[in-house]
């Protein structure tokens, strides 16, 4: 339906500082028009300060915003197309819910406000609540009043801050494919914030991962899983199996030979970052099998515990070398290994991931909101 | 015993109750005797001829349209001004704002005499005669720390984020005051402003002091009247403003109670 013609977001080196603290450091990002954009970080992170500069709210202490060509740097809120659905929703409690969805359009002097608000809120499955206040809604449905609210202008990125952080994880389920419809149907930008993994992968066409106010990947969320190009990424986006490694040469075929606690292994010649040869080889849980039909690369040692989780049996394996390793293997009815069993993992060279071993194996782990 | 285990509260509460209600029904008894002599403090016989003519008693409503037009201006300065105040306490870090917290709750904890007589001096000092206009800057003085209580108490519950999303909604800062600031302010506005009307009303010592012999507000006339003898058009007027004010808290409530269940 959507024929939305604005362009790009740019931010070029967007950065806040409040007063010695650095919010966030000179940001680079450009978000495609029409794209799905997650901002995905622990907490404080910065995410709601940039999406503030974004909106408006909060003047950046350097850099620039702009959509398509246009410099919104430094337009007022109210004079940008740019809405937000705010993480605490900001209703206005002093009017019914079709008021509040036809807000933005009477400000623009829109003849058909009533109209097109009461589409809005259809479009959100809120048509029956218009002549209500937004306190006789449950959280859910003031969430979808908001979103309809700020859809309702067609503007030109849509900032969504945690819009399903107070949800119930089954309405949040259901609330993460409507939004995702939604957005699909309308065709607007929209950057949505998250410190929820799982929500940003599931969503977004891209997803820029932060940390302390520094943007860490941007990548769609199977390179972000795939190749996650610092330990934060791996071990903030699932869980990662680091296994600290020394890159000894070359086996051909494009493959590197290297050590790993005293097993020779080989990886991805390509994936090794240039010139190094102390690195952290990571391994995700699902691609080590249990045995030896996984592939070539091996690892020995015992099974320090097992979590049954139904569709899945979740091992944790401690090397000769003594190194926790995370497998997890699915229930397809091969067989299960038992606490303090010596078992073997192994795996197909290729299907690991080769970082810098400078970098701090924990970063991120403890960040998982 | 049981049973007055169990309606204590409500005794009790009736009891207060009848006390505090008490002086309003003699006041509104006493509307309708017909007294001899100068006292109306003995019940004589039933007459409604002071109801009938309520300005009957000599200067009862120029005093009584004084007070209204001075009530009037004084509590909407008042509110101007105490609302403007109250919101630059309540949302904005300056320079001097604890200051200016401090001295707002001064004209509240002075005695109404020093308040008076103060205000007197300075009125001499600079040369403003005694008389309508300086009783109004007393009124409007005294009444603005009221109205900043009350308006500043509903400041405080309003979420700041409305405004930020009214902003974000296109509207201007003018747009999101009319639209969304004022309109959930107005409860405490509204509260300050007749709070502000009625201690303007019945203020007698300040404006005593301030006052010339050719205003005479209504305070001071029934004040006069007392000592000389007050007539029956004194009780008519107490018990009419008592029903009015009667009138507007009950239409308040049923209009909310109205609404509220329009909305479920
Ligand atoms: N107005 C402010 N004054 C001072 N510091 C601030 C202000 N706003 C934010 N900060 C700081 O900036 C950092 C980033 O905050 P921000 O709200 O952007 O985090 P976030 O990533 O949105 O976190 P969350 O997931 O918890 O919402 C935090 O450390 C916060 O304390
Ligand atoms: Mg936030």
């Amino acid at each position: 339906m959507a024929e939305h013609e604005s362009g790009d977001l740019q931010l070029v080196g967007l950065s806040k500082r409040f007063g010695e603290f650095t919010a966030v450091h000179p940001l680079d990002l450009t978000i495609p028009e029409g794209s799905f954009f997650a901002l995905l970080g622990p907490s404080g992170c910065g995410k709601t300060t940039t999406l503030r500069m974004v909106a408006g709210l909060e003047e950046p202490t350097d850099g620039r915003i702009l959509i398509g060509d246009t410099d919104i740097t430094h337009a007022r809120a109210y004079q940008r197309n740019v809405n937000t659905v705010f993480q605490s929703y900001a209703l206005f409690p002093h009017m019914s819910v079709l008021d509040n969805v036809a807000f933005g359009l009477r400000r623009k002097k829109d003849k058909d406000a009533k109209r097109k608000a009461q589409e809005a809120l259809d479009l959100v499955q809120l048509g029956h609540t218009a002549a209500k206040r937004p306190n006789q809604l449950s959280g859910g449905m003031q969430q979808r009043v908001a979103l309809a609210r700020a859809l309702v202008n067609r503007p030109d990125v849509l900032l969504l801050d945690e819009p399903l952080g107070a949800l119930d994880l089954k309405l949040r389920r259901q609330m993460q494919i409507e939004l995702k419809r939604i957005q699909q149907e309308v065709g607007l930008t929209f950057i949505h914030v998250t410190h929820d993994q799982e929500e940003a992968m599931t969503m977004a066409d891209r997803i820029a991962v932060m940390n302390g106010g520094h943007l860490e990947q941007l990548a769609d969320p199977t390179t972000l899983y795939e190749k996650p190009t610092s330990t934060f990424v791996a071990n903030f986006l699932g869980q990662s199996n680091l296994l600290r490694a020394r890159v000894t040469g070359s086996a051909g075929e494009g493959l590197a030979r290297a050590d790993v606690q005293g097993n020779e292994v080989v990886i991805d010649a390509a994936k090794v970052p240039d010139g190094l040869t102390d690195v952290w080889v990571g391994v995700r849980p699902e691609k080590l099998t249990l045995g030896e039909s996984g592939g070539r690369n091996r690892l020995h040692g015992t099974v320090v515990d097992a979590s049954f989780t139904g569709v899945a049996t979740q091992y944790l394996v401690r090397t000769a070398a003594g190194a926790d390793v995370v497998v997890v293997q699915q229930n397809d009815g091969s067989a299960r290994a038992a606490v303090n069993e010596n078992v073997t993992l192994s795996w197909e060279p290729g299907r690991e991931f080769v970082l810098d071993a400078a970098q701090d194996d924990h970063a991120g782990m403890d960040e998982v909101a | 015993m049981r049973w007055l285990r169990r309606h204590l509260l409500v005794i009790v509460a009736i009891l207060v109750l009848v006390y505090m209600l008490i002086p309003n029904a003699v006041v509104a008894v006493f509307s309708f005797n017909n007294p001899v002599g100068r006292y109306n403090y003995t019940w004589q016989e039933f007459s409604v001829d002071a109801w009938t003519n309520p300005c009957g008693a000599q200067g009862i409503c120029d005093s009584l349209g004084l007070s209204l037009r001075i009530g009037l201006v004084a509590s909407l300065t008042a509110t101007a001004l105490g609302t403007m105040i109250a919101f630059a306490l309540g949302r904005y870090r300056f320079r001097g704002r604890s200051g200016t917290n401090l001295l707002i709750f001064m004209p509240m904890a002075t005695p109404e005499v020093v308040m008076g007589s103060s205000l007197l001096t300075l009125f001499l000092m600079i040369g403003l005669p005694s008389g309508q206009l300086a009783v109004t800057i007393a009124h409007i003085m005294f009444c603005i720390s009221f109205v900043v209580v009350a308006v500043k108490a509903r400041v405080a519950t309003l979420d700041p984020r409305l405004e930020e999303a009214a902003a974000d909604l296109g509207s201007t800062p003018v747009q999101t005051f009319l639209r969304v600031t004022f309109p959930l302010a107005f409860p405490g506005i509204l509260a300050g402003a007749l709070l502000a009307f009625s201690l303007s009303f019945d203020d007698y010592i300040i404006t005593n002091f301030n006052a010339s012999p050719s205003s005479i507000t209504f305070p001071m006339y029934v004040w006069g009247a007392a000592q000389r003898g007050a007539p029956v058009q004194v009780n008519v007027i107490g018990t009419m403003m008592f029903l009015i004010a009667l009138v507007v808290v009950v239409a308040g409530q049923l209009l909310t109670a109205r609404r509220d269940r329009a909305r479920s």
